[in-house]
């Protein structure tokens, strides 16, 4: 168990460093989520005036969440292609040479996900702030919106890290962020689900992510819904996706 | 005695081998193609409520959208072509090609051929998807030939930002780089509505002075309008503008460039 600790930890050490160190990696991280959240809270916020709108604190409110939420999914995702990029400079077989627990890196990947996640999701927070969103939801529910965003950030992260260390290369890139991509935006995104229609509104009712967001939604604006639901959900994935990353680890350690 | 290749004989030969060069590499032309398409198949249906906003321009919200994908294809065409500039410069290739007699304007424009070749695959493909989701243009079939005009030019103008930026940063790495940027253009115009029914007096005000709505409203008139001569002359227009500046800016930047390496 100390070696499973030391290994995650400076893991995780090495990969916050790179990423606190390296602007060209930490400001796509931080762009992204910011941008989305300024195009669509900004750009369309006309979309709450649709009949049977009904999201009390507001559409920048109901914007923030999905952002908060797909930055989580997001930064694990970016680890995914730090991953790959060890891969392909080497380091990450001289990290399989020299770690006394290999699952330590798969966890140490995972935290050093987390930690990149905190820092991008704080700096969202602060932007819808001063976009002036209303905040509805009390202590304990926000802290529920941040467990739903912690859970993402891990089972992304374990995806992306299972797909790196499978494929070992950086061209694995679209293979990371495509299938998180689509089941994010498969999701109620601009509108809640009973305003979605045609094939867009059957395949929300079926995607987990969609119980996930309005958990989310429903805990920042004081109404709490799905939340049991949408907890089972994401450790249920997180589960599955720790054994595909741990499949990755053994198929990176058979090819050497 | 042999002649000396015309200028367009140049082209065409640097042309032929960066379009070869593009087709080869089938992930760099599958996803730059399918993720506009993935975009306009979601928010094509998920914001189709917003035709329910009072005074919005049409009631097919797909209609309303198909210029997006064209306009972010054309971003992905720009990256496209600055990647594999980047490359040549890396590699070194650039520099055996300024041994040899071809002119600069040549290498420079037949640089872009591969991205121009892709551009015109992808305005195809997009304007197929178009009709299979039931798209019709209010323009009728001489609106379908300017949109495709309109969309090579802007893919046109987009790969030669693309080289301009390879130029200057001189490698494929730091082009890629600059992508988010210019999807950040794209959001940030009247892509998924329209300038009058932005709520956000700062966002329209963002929407209005950026190029990307022109080019945007122009490829977008011809299909829910019809023909609207102000809207065309803006997109043509902006397309051109850019196009001219990111070549005339490249010429000297090749110079450099060469004289650097």
């Amino acid at each position: 168990m100390r070696r499973f600790v030391y290994v995650t930890r400076a893991v995780a050490w090495r990969s916050i460093h790179n990423t606190v160190v390296n602007p060209a990696i930490l400001v796509p991280s931080i762009v992204f989520p910011l941008f989305f959240l300024v195009a669509f809270a900004g750009g369309l916020s006309r979309i709450s005036e649709v009949p049977n709108f009904n999201y009390k604190p507001g559409y920048t409110s109901f914007q923030f969440v999905f952002v908060f939420l797909q930055s989580a999914a997001f930064g694990g995702v970016f680890t995914g292609f730090a991953v790959a990029r060890d891969f392909e400079s080497g380091f990450a077989r001289r990290l399989l040479l020299a770690a006394p627990q290999r699952s330590g890196i798969v966890a140490g990947y995972a935290l050093g996900a987390f930690m990149r996640w905190l820092i991008t999701g704080a700096v969202v927070t602060i932007a819808g702030l001063v976009a002036g969103m209303n905040v509805d939801g009390h202590g304990v529910q926000l802290f529920g919106l941040f467990g739903l965003g912690v859970g993402m950030n891990f089972a992304a992260a374990l995806w992306a890290i299972g797909i790196a260390m499978f494929l070992r290369t950086e061209q694995a890139g679209p293979l990371i962020q495509m299938p998180v991509f689509v089941a994010l935006f498969l999701a109620p995104v601009y509108v809640p689900l009973p305003l979605l229609t045609g094939w867009v509104h059957e395949v929300s009712r079926l995607n987990p992510v969609t119980v996930v967001l309005e958990a989310g939604r429903g805990l920042f604006a004081g109404s709490p819904v799905k939340v049991a639901l949408s907890f089972a959900l994401i450790a249920s994935a997180a589960a599955l996706l720790a054994v595909f990353a741990r499949r990755g680890l053994a198929s990176a350690e058979r090819a050497g | 005695m042999e002649r000396e290749p015309s200028l367009l004989e140049q082209v065409g030969a640097v042309a032929r081998r960066s379009a070869t060069d593009a087709f080869r590499q089938r992930a760099l032309l599958f996803f730059p193609m399918l993720f506009p398409l993935i975009l306009f198949a979601i928010n094509g249906s998920a914001l189709s409520k917003a035709t329910e906003i009072p005074h919005f321009p049409t009631h097919s919200y797909r209609a309303f959208l198909l210029a997006f994908p064209f306009v972010q294809g054309a971003m992905f065409v720009s990256i496209s072509a600055g990647t594999s500039l980047g490359r040549d410069i890396e590699t070194g290739f650039l520099n055996r090609l300024a041994l040899t007699p071809l002119r600069s304007e040549a290498m420079l424009v037949g640089q872009l051929g591969g991205a121009f070749v892709l551009g015109c695959v992808q305005a195809v493909v997009y304007l197929l998807v178009g009709f299979a989701t039931g798209v019709g243009f209010a323009s009728g079939a001489g609106g379908v030939i300017v949109l495709l005009l309109l969309s090579l030019m802007i893919s046109f103008a987009f790969a030669s930002l693309g080289g301009l930026l390879a130029l200057r940063l001189g490698s494929g790495e730091a082009v890629q780089g600059i992508f988010p940027l210019l999807f950040v253009t794209l959001f940030l115009s009247s892509s998924t509505l329209p300038r009058n029914l932005i709520k956000a007096a700062w966002f329209r005000e963002v929407a209005t002075y950026n190029p990307v709505s022109y080019l945007v409203e122009g490829l977008r008139s011809l299909v829910i309008q019809g023909w609207n001569a102000q809207a065309l002359e803006l997109g043509f227009g902006f397309a051109l503008a850019l196009a001219v500046i990111t070549i005339a800016l490249s010429r000297p930047a090749m110079r450099t460039r060469l004289a650097r390496t």
